[in-house]
């Protein structure tokens, strides 16, 4: 017989602290975890989707007899067949599910079509012949600032607004579109009930949200939607808002047929937001001890043809822009604006990424001005707990190591300084163009920090059920798994705080549960996992009391040492708990954007090492060194998993990653032509986690997903400048942009 | 225009009708419910679709069923064993290189196609060897440790 001491060693492999195997690992490597892309129904049908080919153009006539006269086809829709509220949009409905008189961007869906197949769905639909009058688009967001076009203007003035410091620093500076590029494309099954209703298994970061979008733009009744979670390729961001949600409802409905979508890599990119390209222009005032007195900035995000996220983003940016620094004098304006480009909303770091480089450049400016070191000047104006954010004035009541950041990313060693003839190492890799003895190697250090969870009084909240039974403990929720590893971090928290070593995570469509909230801005694991451990304890508390025992395991409960009931006893019963977790709650801004704005924060910084060949204007990221504020990591491996992978994205977006957009149109919608980082291009990355204790989170965790990519892109740009002297105010960094070419 | 085409997929001998253009991943994925293969770009550029053909790494996305004809086809479901994981899925799952698992399958065709001319590759061979996979998800890192994994456990 096992004894209880030996039971409890036997279960460490999941509780919390530890790196257990992912359970969906298995099936997703042998190749059987069901996508959305893998869906399939009796009957059947696949949708397509006819977009606009203009940035703005009115729609004079649309002819669907081509479209029709095609075999195999059931359904051609347009505007004019979408019942209900016809729009759809995260902060305001303002996107018509179909374009009826006007299309708004290059891309925007103008007729959907269900057919016997795939390549059928795809002809009828370029069958269709819609005549437009073409408009001029309005693609300069500066333009749509002085029109008044937009979604939300910020305006946020904290202290002395008439400070001048002895050092003034000035700067300008962009960052282009990113694209998620999650490596799953968009696509989904919708299923007709049969009395009017419609279950949906679509590509998502937040079911419930989705529901409420169907049935708000269909004009359905709650309970005629139910959508579930389903397996995804990645998100990043792109999957917070609908897309092809609602058409697939809209023509399952229609046909009374099951309908699958998946887009093509070419439709992905129009058929998702994405990273707001931003102007910045900033100045930073310091006394001659290196003391930030004042930062004034301006910051414009376009969110192109409709809102999404756009005010949400603009608010984050324009809260984070002085970055991780005390500052008693603050003004910062923003604009989000409306124009004819691609509709830009959630990506990983959120607004967060963009200024980031802005501030960031401004400081290692700002100590060159001073000739100062610039992470003296960074640990001189480092924020900690309790000091006042600088924009909001909101006191930091929780542990903001950014002094432990600074001093770990220093202490980390570098690497060797001799630069490797292999080519494989060099700028330019294969292509062999570059010659060792021309690379010049620079160092760049960036820090940032963001917001954790949703902020300006929004009710942001998750809610789990732990159930047990003879197969151990079930947690169902309805919140995504991306692949961060929520699956697992869930099971560890239950296995943990209810005492048993079986724990499985179940996802329940949105009937069966309340809200998880939005698998994005770092907060599952901490409200979600929250849920999760409330949830447990409650339940576990339940038990122990209905059998007077002082501890449960798996064999049952326990009191004073002893085995009072086994757990066959206790598992005849129905044992569950459901748990709402809100995090502390937060204030909308006044009028001069302060107040108790944000949940809590999370820092992080980073160093980066590149070889440059400054004459072809090539880059290699050796490596990025990184200390991170993690609060407790509840699974360290899928915490540096997190890490490693933000890391690689802020590379690519300091380096490579552009949708280039000219005229509202998007010319490089592709992988051949949009560069993702590969294997080749991925640097050596050291990761130190910061364990710091005091945070709202499920043990003291913070969420760890989106402080890897706010400062790596930043350090980046920062190796490279120091690598060649050249300014390097945009990123993604071109070629021309060092080379002078 | 249809033709039958014979193919033979993991080592089974399939005959089915297809269209002179369509590509082998299609084929595999919606002719004969072998879903493991994904598609992430239809372009050559992610590796998600990548099978073995006569042990060769090939993006089947880019590849006719017609070219496949008398060939042996090997997917990420013949790889893996009867019971328990092929040894690198077995490193891939222990060092943490799955996140959403999309481009999973590719990767460990083609460290499989790697290992199987090289057993014992070098940090910049294994990289090589992974270049035409893109991962959005994991970095790299643990994916480049598990591929080490594997070859160092022989
Ligand atoms: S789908 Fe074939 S290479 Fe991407
Ligand atoms: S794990 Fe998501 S793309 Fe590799």
């Amino acid at each position: 017989m096992t004894t209880r001491t030996e039971r409890r060693v036997g279960r460490t492999g999941g509780l919390i602290g530890d790196s257990p195997l992912r359970p969906d690992g298995i099936p997703k490597l042998k190749g059987e975890f069901e996508y959305a892309q893998d869906l399939t129904a009796a009957e059947m049908l696949w949708g397509a989707t006819l977009r606009s080919p203009y940035a703005h153009a009115r729609i004079v006539s649309i002819d669907l007899a081509p479209a029709l006269a095609v075999g195999g086809v059931h359904a051609v829709l347009t505007a004019d067949d979408v019942p209900g509220r016809g729009t759809f949009g995260l902060e305001q409905p303002d996107q018509p599910v179909l374009a009826g008189d006007y299309v708004n961007y290059w891309g925007e869906p103008v007729v959907v079509v269900a057919a016997e197949d795939q390549d059928t769905a795809r002809r009828a639909a370029a069958a269709v012949v819609v005549e437009y009058e073409v408009l001029e688009p309005l693609v300069d967001p500066e333009e749509a600032d002085r029109r008044d076009e937009t979604f939300r203007r910020m305006k946020i003035r904290r202290g002395d607004q008439d400070i001048t410091g002895d050092v003034i620093v000035d700067g300008y500076y962009e960052v282009g579109m990113q694209d998620q590029a999650p490596l799953g494309t968009e696509a989904g099954l919708a299923i007709p009930d049969g009395h009017g209703g419609v279950d949906l298994y679509a590509t998502s970061q937040f079911v419930h949200v989705d529901h409420e979008q169907v049935v708000a733009s269909l004009g359905l009744t709650s309970d005629q939607v139910r959508s579930h979670p389903t397996g995804i390729g990645g998100a990043f961001g792109a999957r917070e808002d609908v897309n092809l949600h609602i058409h697939l409802c809209l023509l399952a409905l229609h046909t009374s047929k099951p309908v699958k979508m998946v887009y093509h890599r070419s439709e992905s990119f129009t058929g998702h937001v994405h990273r707001h390209p931003a102007r910045m222009w900033y100045r930073h005032h310091a006394d001659m001890d290196g003391n930030l007195l004042r930062v004034e900035a301006k910051v414009l995000v376009d969110g192109g043809a409709y809102a999404s996220t756009t005010g949400a983003v603009l608010a984050n940016a324009c809260y984070f822009a002085v970055g991780p620094y005390r500052c008693d004098s603050v003004t910062v304006d923003g604009v989000g604006t409306r124009t004819n480009n691609p509709p830009c909303g959630a990506m990983r770091g959120f607004g967060a990424v963009q200024v980031c480089f802005a501030h960031e450049t401004q400081m290692d400016r700002l100590a060159a001005a001073l000739d100062m070191d610039s992470l003296d000047l960074r640990r001189r104006n480092a924020l900690a707990t309790g000091d006042a954010i600088p924009t909001t004035g909101q006191i930091i009541e929780t542990p903001l190591p950014m002094t432990e950041v600074i001093d770990s990313l220093v202490a980390m060693p570098m690497p060797d300084a001799t630069i490797s003839d292999s080519p494989l190492s060099l700028p330019g890799g294969t292509g062999l163009t570059t010659e060792p003895t021309d690379v010049s190697r620079g160092v760049g250090y960036a820090l940032g920090i963001k917001n954790l969870g949703f902020s300006e009084g929004f009710d942001d909240y998750a809610q789990a059920r732990v159930r047990l039974t003879a197969e151990g403990a079930t947690v169902e929720t309805a919140a995504i798994e991306v692949g961060q590893g929520l699956v697992t971090v869930l099971a560890q928290i239950a296995r943990s705080a209810l005492g048993v070593s079986r724990a499985t995570v179940r996802n329940v469509d949105t009937s069966m549960i309340d809200s998880a909230g939005s698998t994005s801005a770092s907060r599952q694991t901490q409200l979600s996992g929250g849920a999760t451990l409330e949830a447990s304890t409650r339940l576990r508390a339940r038990i122990l009391h209905a059998y007077n025992g002082d501890d449960l395991d798996d064999d049952g409960v326990w009191s004073e040492g002893r085995l009072v009931t086994p757990m066959a006893e206790i598992t005849e019963g129905s044992w569950e708990e459901t748990a709402t977790f809100r995090h502390p709650a937060t204030t909308e801004p006044d009028e001069n954007g302060q107040g108790v704005i944000h949940a809590d924060f999370a820092v992080a910084g980073h160093r980066a090492v590149v070889d440059v060949d400054p004459e072809l204007g090539l880059v290699r990221v050796v490596r990025v060194d990184t200390a991170q504020d993690v609060g407790k990591a509840l699974n360290p491996q899928s915490v540096r998993g997190q890490i490693e992978g933000g890391i690689m994205q802020g590379v690519g977006l300091a380096i490579m990653e552009e949708l280039i957009v000219e005229d509202g149109i998007i010319r490089n919608p592709n992988f051949t032509d949009y560069l993702l980082p590969t294997i080749l291009d991925a640097p050596e990355v050291e990761a130190l986690l910061i364990e710091k204790e005091g945070s709202w989170g499920p043990y003291g965790a913070k969420g760890v997903g989106e402080p890897p990519i706010i400062s790596s892109a930043a350090a980046v740009a920062a190796a490279i400048r120091d690598a060649t002297g050249r300014p390097i105010d945009r990123i993604p960094v071109r070629p021309q942009d060092i080379a002078l070419l | 225009m249809t033709e039958p085409v014979m193919l033979t997929v993991n080592g089974i001998d399939y005959r089915v009708n297809v269209d002179m253009g369509r590509n082998l991943l299609s084929v595999l994925r919606n002719e004969l419910g072998l879903t493991g293969t994904k598609e992430g770009c239809d372009d050559s550029e992610c590796g998600a679709c990548m099978v073995l053909l006569d042990g060769q790494p090939v993006n089947s996305c880019s590849y006719l069923a017609l070219q496949a004809q008398g060939r042996s086809v090997t997917t990420v479901e013949g790889l893996t064993p009867a019971d328990g994981l092929h040894p690198l899925q077995r490193s891939l799952l222990e060092q943490g290189g799955v996140q959403c698992g999309f481009c999973t399958p590719g990767i460990i065709m083609s460290a499989r196609a790697l290992l199987d001319r090289n057993p014992s590759p070098s940090e910049e061979e294994i990289r090589i060897g992974l270049s035409g996979n893109l991962c959005r998800c994991t970095g790299y890192a643990k994916i480049l440790a598990a591929v080490a994994q594997t070859a160092s456990d022989g």
